[in-house]
């Protein structure tokens, strides 16, 4: 069972930004537990461009889909047994990040 | 009632959580169980009637909620899935382990009170899966129409299925928080029966404090090592065993100090006290007791005291503190006040009630306790206030009435 996990930051109360020796050290355990599919960080919302072509052409528009405080800084996928591992996995993730967690099933 | 009747009910209370629970861990699928529970029994309605009660009912009701889940399942998958279907009829789960541990009717508990769950949702689940009551008597006992209560499990069933919420125990370090997470649901039911909020509703609403009872013995048997699930039974038990003498004739709420204590029931006291000396023999070998256990330790003080001139508030007085260190919650500072009051008066006891102002501005009953002591000092303008501020904020019809009647005596 596959989950996306994202991370979540704050603008107006970020997390620390030494984060990422934790995270290295979390992401080797999550290889070597057989939990991991995927991780990355992602660049600033500002860097995002939307394309819009359903109607006769494509509109590119500057910026995130959505303006808003929180939004996604990374994401995991991760395959795990069931919810109540992909849970512990969080709880512990949102320590190392210094950020919440989302976690959400695939179909 | 015709005996099939009466035997028919007793198979839905006491079978069934196993029908569904044992449904649930065979086809993996919450809907599926609950529909073919349902169908069982209704199954049940008619053959009973016609051929009799079977020697065991609860056999029966397994037996024949599992075909009709495979008649289900054979419906849904005819077309394309005939590998599944065969791996139905052949049923492939371990055999269950012996004692309680395994016993399925916990897993469908600690599933329906998962805490990925919304409370209100965990509180629906748990009464429509556990406790086998339909969907329109949940609606109606939150108060809630019909459909919004059919979305809000359908919902939850849902998210189970999709986000795959184990149907399992949790693991050993999980399972204190857990259980926890179990018990708060319980009291929570048992609490909106006993003071039931809503102006149209009945101020006790005795259908939710059975359940919740119900539900909590069922735990007990399921958990019986468990302190906390014993201290909550007992919590239950003696608040419970009160409720004849809470409400007077004319609907309003009696407070403890006036209630007639006569009119307790001694039955549900005796059961109530002897889960107190339980737990206080194995808080004695060292066990340190939880919350539950400690709030069923001062009702049982309050019960012990034949009139309210007998309480031994210090006893009340030493709990509460035990709690505070447990619990620093602002209402469990709120009702230590109260014991307070008994013992130094109300003047200190208003002191403490007056630095609570801001985490309780919106709780009626702190409103309420402070008008009581404002009345007891004497400061009649100020207790009329805070009558006024805890009538606004009352949900319980009888807690109105009571409030009201106080306040129109203050002179």
């Amino acid at each position: 069972m596959q989950y996306l996990v994202s991370v979540i930051d704050d603008k107006s109360n970020p997390g620390s930004t030494d984060r990422q020796p934790a995270i290295s050290a979390f992401n080797e355990r999550l290889i070597a537990e057989g939990y991991w599919v995927f991780a990355g960080g992602l660049a600033d919302t500002d860097t995002a461009t939307v394309i819009d072509n359903r109607g006769d052409e494509a509109v590119l528009t500057d910026g995130p889909f959505v303006e808003s405080k929180e939004y996604l800084a990374g994401v995991w996928v991760w395959d795990v047994p069931d919810l109540d591992v992909a849970l512990k996995l969080a709880t512990e993730a949102s320590k190392v990040c210094d950020r919440k967690i989302e976690v959400r099933p695939f179909l | 009632m015709s005996d099939v009747e009466a035997a028919i009910i007793r198979a839905h209370h006491e079978e069934w959580a196993r029908v569904v629970a044992a449904l649930a861990r065979r086809f993996g699928d919450l809907d599926l169980a609950e529909e073919a529970a349902a169908e069982a029994f209704a199954t049940a309605v008619e053959r009973w009637r016609a051929d009799g009660v079977p020697p065991n009912p609860g056999a029966w009701l397994t037996t024949t909620a599992t075909r009709r889940a495979i008649d289900r399942l054979r419906r849904e998958t005819k077309r394309d899935d005939k590998y599944r279907e065969a791996q139905l009829l052949h049923d492939s789960t371990p055999p269950e382990p012996p004692g309680a541990i395994g016993d399925d009717r916990l897993r469908l508990i600690f599933t329906c009170c998962h805490p990925a769950l919304a409370m209100q949702a965990r509180v629906a689940l748990t009464l429509r899966m556990v406790g086998g009551l339909t969907v329109p008597e949940i609606a109606r006992a939150f108060l809630v129409r019909h459909t919004t209560m059919e979305q809000r499990i359908t919902r939850a069933k849902a998210k189970i299925k999709a986000a795959r919420i184990p149907y399992r125990m949790p693991s050993a370090d999980d399972l204190p928080a857990r259980v926890t997470g179990v018990l708060a649901v319980l009291f929570l039911v048992f609490n909106e029966g006993y003071l039931a909020s809503g102006p149209d509703t009945d101020p006790v609403r005795h259908d939710l404090t059975t359940e919740a009872i119900r539900l909590t013995r069922l735990v007990r048997a399921l958990l019986p090592q468990d302190g906390e699930v014993a201290g909550l039974l007992a919590l239950m038990l003696l608040t419970e065993a009160r409720r004849p003498a809470r409400i007077s004739a004319n609907g309003e709420l009696v407070a403890l100090d006036e209630q007639d204590r006569g009119a307790w029931d001694r039955e549900l006291i005796a059961e109530g006290h002897q889960l107190v000396r339980e737990r206080l023999a194995a808080a004695a070998a060292g066990v340190a007791p939880g919350r539950y256990q400690i709030l069923a330790a001062i009702n049982a003080v309050h019960t012990s005291a034949r009139d309210i001139r007998d309480t031994d508030w210090s006893q009340i007085l030493a709990l509460y503190d035990q709690l505070v260190r447990l619990d620093p919650s602002p209402i469990i500072a709120l009702n230590r006040a109260v014991a307070v009051a008994e013992i130094d008066g109300p003047e200190v006891a208003l002191a403490i009630v007056d630095g609570l102002t801001e985490a309780l501005a919106h709780y009626h009953a702190y409103h309420a306790t402070r008008a009581d002591l404002l009345r007891r000092l004497g400061r009649s303008e100020q207790a009329r206030a805070a009558y006024d501020r805890a009538i606004e904020l009352a949900g319980n019809t009888g807690e109105t009435a009571y409030l009201t009647r106080r306040r129109d005596q203050l002179r």
